[in-house]
């Protein structure tokens, strides 16, 4: 009989054929990984499911509703906002993750390079990081103010502009100006990564590199890009999902406003379960995201296991 | 103001001792706790040791109501045997709280909500029927706004507690300058004042973000002026669709360009006070904290501002205020204290210094505080107290009701303005208006 060789039924095959030792060793290890089963149970499964259910019910603030099939989603489907909602989004984390991964990988490689104030230079950097989102953005909200701007009166002082900017006032100014707050608070999580990244890569690649002519770009686009490859692909599986599912950063400065230009399918979605009570069409607004995000999700973890496995990469 | 404290008052007709305790005889003879006679005898009820009450209320503008109120709460947390805990959070905040308390049947025994949120929350809300009858009996009739918010169906899920007044705020000094003796009655005049004074450099200032209140204060009425509504009086067939509605998008929107500053797509009810109080803007719509902050740290300013009431329109002027209730919560299992808290501190005794500490910011939801003489004192302030009469409810013509208030959650009236002032065309704003409106009042 041909056993199978990895899965469920491979890890019972091995089960059956275990010494009294392993089994041991195999329920200890069960005991230690039972808490964080419990914790992923209880706030990521069951909150799940429950979420699923809610976005298939009517159900309002205070009372349990009844099953409704996919009317939320189809409601939400024929809902201007919603679709701006989304839209929104896509572009959000589109334009968003791009500029991180850009911004994020200057600053790494500037990092990786310095001679000296090295510590001090890094710890500062992820001072966007460290600081807690709803001051930071509170903080952003008051420099982005139209009529008290700092941002304004600084570019103006400089000459750069005559008439001051409403930087969250207009539809698509407004849209890039929380783009760039996330690409501030984001860009300190790619550039500590990459940085760690590109510390693994040994030096004679480069010297090897120099020595066949290669130039500084040249260098980066066929030694270090693809060498940091799998490192960048991680990164960008975490900024995806947390800029997908962004809300902080809209809730404080603008609230999805002016004229929802720039709600995301977070903000929305809260706004109508919580502030109009309706959690099933709230429920359903949060997974509305949920295909899209699986597919990148899947698609990434796919590339990554792909690079593992020691498959061609681009100039390597 | 020598002539308003001369004239015959129902509180110069009976000495304010003797109301107070016929009333409170009443309330006692009327309800339900017998609250007035335990305090008299000064002897605490049977409530449980370490019994604790729970209120979540918003951080009020006026910081001297919030301290009275906290005292107040002190001092029947003594007669009662119980601790009583006030917790103060940001008015956006509250919904957000509210829905979290009824979900996770745990939180807050009263919470105060804002607008028609009762109505919205009704669920979760407990009839407190009893309490709100005997206070409006006692006080003189609520306020058909008042009303409005707080009674649901046959019963009333929230007590009235105040009404957040709001009305024109302006630059006396600067209107003169421009050469206008008064402040415009109307709205097409409050566009020549306002383009006189965007060209002198003071534009009007106006609020068209997602924020709570001071947007949906200018867009409403605006709209309620011009003969537009969002729904017919049978509160099912959307009406918004109208000439009026508009006329009121086209006039708004040539106003942005003429008067407005154009940072008000961006702005939160904060914004207005601080840009007033720098002199940045000369006209805003809001409640009387600008007047208060500017007496306290901007003596010029207060002294050169005034108030008027809102612009009228064709059909009439009206106002959009945000009430608050004391809803006592079905979940909680202090219901009983919780009602004699909320009628403790709507007895006159109690509410009447704290309406004085809160200087008219707050429009009591009674009708037997409209000729008390807080409103009189400082002539600047009347034009809030006379803003009740004119006010509407969320959802008007309509009766008020859960989808007005999903209306309101939605900005969907701000964002019809708000879109036009960004370059949609009025008729399309208008449109898209109509449409959120039909899916959300299923028409």
């Amino acid at each position: 009989m041909v056993e199978p060789r990895s899965g469920l039924g491979a890890a019972f095959a091995r089960l059956r054929s275990a010494s009294a030792t392993e089994r041991r060793e195999w329920r200890f290890a069960f005991v230690l990984l039972l808490p964080a089963m419990i914790m992923i149970g209880t706030f990521v499964a069951y909150p799940f499911v429950r979420g699923i259910w809610l976005s298939l019910s009517d159900t309002v603030v205070g009372s349990e509703g009844q099953f409704v099939g996919l009317h939320n989603f189809e409601k939400l489907w024929n809902d201007s906002i919603f679709r701006r909602a989304a839209q929104n989004t896509v572009f959000y984390t589109a334009a968003a993750t791009i500029l991180k991964l850009a911004v994020g990988m200057v600053v790494a490689l500037m990092l990786n390079n310095l001679m000296g104030f090295k510590r001090i230079l890094r710890a500062s950097m992820l001072l966007p990081w460290i600081v807690p989102t709803v001051l930071s953005t509170l903080a952003w909200k008051w420099m982005l103010d139209p009529t008290f701007s700092i941002v304004n009166w600084v570019l103006f002082q400089l000459g750069l502009i005559r008439f001051r900017v409403d930087w969250l006032g207009g539809p698509v100014m407004a849209l890039w100006s929380v783009i760039l707050v996330n690409v501030w608070r984001g860009t300190p999580f790619f550039a500590i990564t990459l940085l760690a990244g590109l510390q693994t890569i040994s030096p004679e690649v480069y010297e090897a590199a120099s020595i066949d002519g290669a130039n500084a770009w040249q260098r980066f686009w066929t030694v270090t890009w693809p060498l940091l490859m799998p490192v960048t692909m991680v990164v960008m599986l975490f900024s995806v999902i947390q800029t997908f599912a962004d809300f902080q950063l809209v809730y404080i400065l603008t609230g999805g406003g002016p004229a929802n230009s720039t709600h995301l399918l977070a903000t929305y979605a809260y706004q109508i379960g919580v502030a109009t009570g309706k959690l099933g069409e709230g429920a359903a607004g949060s997974l509305a995201m949920f295909p899209v995000l699986f597919l990148i999700v899947l698609f990434q973890l796919w590339y990554i296991r792909r690079t593992d496995s020691g498959s061609p990469k681009r100039g390597a | 103001m020598g002539t308003n404290r001369k004239r015959s008052t129902r509180w110069d007709l009976m000495p304010r001792r003797r109301f107070l305790t016929g009333a409170a005889v009443a309330a006692g003879a009327a309800t339900l706790s017998g609250l007035p006679e335990i305090v008299r005898a000064g002897q605490a009820p049977a409530y449980p040791k370490g019994t604790k009450l729970h209120l979540l209320t918003r951080i009020n503008f006026i910081p001297a109501g919030d301290t009275l109120f906290i005292q107040q709460a002190e001092e029947f947390g003594k007669q009662m045997g119980v601790e009583v805990q006030i917790e103060r959070i940001g008015e956006n905040d509250i919904t957000t709280r509210s829905t979290a308390a009824i979900v996770a049947q745990n939180g807050p025994d009263i919470i105060m909500m804002q607008n028609n949120f009762p109505h919205l929350l009704a669920n979760g809300c407990a009839d407190v029927s009893d309490v709100a009858e005997a206070i409006g009996k006692e006080q003189g009739a609520y306020w058909d706004l008042s009303r409005a918010n707080a009674f649901v169906g046959k019963q009333w899920l929230a007590v009235p507690y105040g009404v957040l007044s709001n009305t024109m705020n302006y630059r006396e000094d600067w209107l003169k300058e421009a050469g206008f003796s008064k402040f415009p009655d109307t709205y097409e005049e409050l566009r020549v004042v306002g383009k006189k004074l965007k060209s002198m450099g003071h534009p009007v200032g106006q609020c068209f973000g997602h924020s709570v209140n001071d947007p949906n204060s200018w867009c409403y009425p605006f709209m309620w002026a011009y003969g537009g509504f969002e729904v017919e009086k049978d509160g099912k067939k959307v009406a918004i669709d109208k000439k009026g509605t508009l006329e009121a998008i086209k006039l708004n929107t040539a106003m942005w360009k003429d008067c407005f500053d154009e940072g008000g797509l961006s702005w939160d009810d904060a914004s207005n006070n601080r840009a007033f109080l720098a002199g940045s803007i000369s006209v805003t719509n809001n409640g009387a904290s600008i007047y208060f902050v500017g007496k306290e740290k901007f003596p010029d300013v207060a002294k050169a501002m005034n108030h008027a009431p809102n612009p009228r329109g064709p059909a009439g002027r009206f106002y959009h205020m945000a009430t608050h209730s004391s809803a006592v919560m079905k979940y909680s299992k202090n219901q009983k204290l919780a009602k004699e808290f909320i009628r403790w501190y709507m007895d006159k005794k109690q509410y009447e210094p704290w309406f004085v500490a809160m200087s008219s910011y707050m429009i009591p939801p009674t009708k037997v505080w409209f000729d008390h003489p807080a409103w009189t004192k400082d002539p600047k302030l009347t034009p809030f107290r006379d803003s009740i009469k004119d006010a509407r409810h969320l959802g008007y013509a309509g009766p008020p009701s859960a989808k007005a208030s999903e209306a309101l959650a939605k900005y969907i009236i701000v964002d019809m303005f708000a879109k036009a002032i960004q370059g949609t065309s009025p008729e399309e704003s208008l449109a898209w208006a109509n449409g959120q409106l039909k899916q959300i009042y299923g028409a």
